[in-house]
């Protein structure tokens, strides 16, 4: 049941990310789809018991290759995708627990959280380049067997 | 009759040279990364025979020259506002897509993307606003928040999102709207659960928070990172971090005084 509301709320809150952000209507439901399957690779993966920082990794590479794909069939700017798929996994909370120590003294407490909002925002770009460097390899071995 | 010719001739030169300025120019104020910009301008001078021709772009400007027999010719444009509209990214991008393929003359590209820049954001304010509630209440139960909390997140959500367009029109500063936004968000989540309407006050706030999240200066950054363009990189990350920090002031002031 649990894991039912996960999968509608993440949709839902993705393809509302893509309406903020302007996409095209016929977008939005493929914008939906990446941010749930990302925020659901995060959900399990957390839920098993491994690393915030390695599901983190994870569900931003699929979401970014995910998005390649639909870049490549719909001919469209891949950003429209990744970005409303990327939201759910920004440390917001991470980042507000850090605030909440700044803001009451507790500087230990404080820079511990923002360590960690700043690990995670960097596995989130890690994804990306991962799949970015997936995406280059399988061009150029297109090249080459044309070539 | 050989002036007119080197004139028409110059003449056209500098039409696709506009054409190409403008569609770079809405795709920067769109949102589309750094490296995407560049790439369309110089496709789009190549599909119209320009050898050779290069574009450096940066978030606040773009410049554009292209090689001919003549001097090179050198264009700047200034880019003050940005916002978000993924679909004129896409449209742009698609009109690039038609020019390679030959189905647009210079006159006829010009003209779809003047209107493509005039026209309306996709979306009306009012279902923007509404998406950025159901998408805050949806996020307030993905953090693990209670039913009971729904409706309060989401009507904050609401408001919080309005008031950073409010005040993004009222007063042309960069970083204030999202630290009202955020004060306002932390105030009426503290209300809410003072009378008693809401239960958490954390998972409330971050819930809420979350539309302002600068979520495609993030990706845009790191797009661009790779790309290899550092100073739109390293200016858009900034731009995030100063976003973010704008948000958790305007909460840590809500929170001081709780």
């Amino acid at each position: 049941m649990d894991i039912l509301i996960q999968i509608i709320t993440s949709f839902i809150a993705a393809a509302g990310f893509g309406i903020i952000f302007n996409a095209p209507k016929e977008s939005l439901w493929k914008c939906g789809f990446v941010g749930m399957i990302g925020w659901m690779t995060y959900f399990l993966l957390f839920t098993f018991g491994i690393g915030e920082i390695p599901a983190t990794v994870t569900a931003a590479f699929l979401i970014a290759v995910i998005s390649q794909f639909y870049a490549r069939v719909y001919k469209a700017p891949i950003i429209i995708y990744i970005v409303s798929g990327i939201i759910p996994l920004v440390p917001g909370g991470t980042a507000y627990n850090a605030m909440r120590a700044f803001a009451t003294n507790d500087y230990n407490t404080a820079v511990q959280f923002a360590a960690k909002a700043f690990l995670i925002s960097g596995s989130i770009a890690m994804g990306i380049v991962l799949s970015e460097v997936i995406n280059q390899l399988l061009k150029q071995s297109r090249l080459k067997r044309i070539g | 009759m050989e002036i007119d010719n080197l004139e028409q001739y110059l003449e056209e030169q500098y039409d696709i040279m506009d054409v190409s300025l403008l569609a770079g120019k809405i795709m920067l104020e769109s949102g589309a990364e750094t490296y995407r910009v560049e790439d369309t301008m110089m496709r789009i001078a190549k599909n119209y025979g320009i050898k050779e021709s290069h574009s450096y772009v940066t978030p606040t400007g773009i410049m554009f020259s292209i090689e001919t027999e003549e001097p090179t010719k050198t264009k700047l444009i200034r880019i003050s506002d940005r916002t978000t509209d993924l679909k004129k990214v896409m449209q742009v991008n698609s009109i690039s897509r038609r020019i390679a393929n030959g189905e647009l003359d210079v006159q006829q590209a010009y003209r779809i993307l003047k209107r493509i820049q005039v026209a309306e954001e996709t979306y009306p304010l009012k279902i923007r606003i509404a998406a950025a509630s159901i998408s805050s209440g949806c996020f307030l139960m993905m953090f693990d928040g209670s039913w009971a909390d729904f409706l309060p997140a989401m009507v904050i959500g609401g408001i919080g999102f309005a008031s950073v367009v409010y005040f993004h029109d009222l007063i042309l500063l960069k970083f204030f709207s999202e630290f009202m936004a955020s004060l306002i968000i932390g105030l009426l989540a503290a209300i809410s659960v003072l009378t008693g309407l809401g239960q958490e006050l954390d998972k409330i706030i971050i819930g809420s928070v979350m539309p302002l999240v600068p979520g495609l200066l993030i990706t845009n950054a790191v797009r661009d990172l790779i790309a290899g363009h550092f100073i739109s990189g390293l200016s858009k990350g900034a731009e995030a971090f100063l976003t973010a920090f704008a948000i958790g002031s305007g909460i840590a002031v809500i929170v001081t005084f709780l």
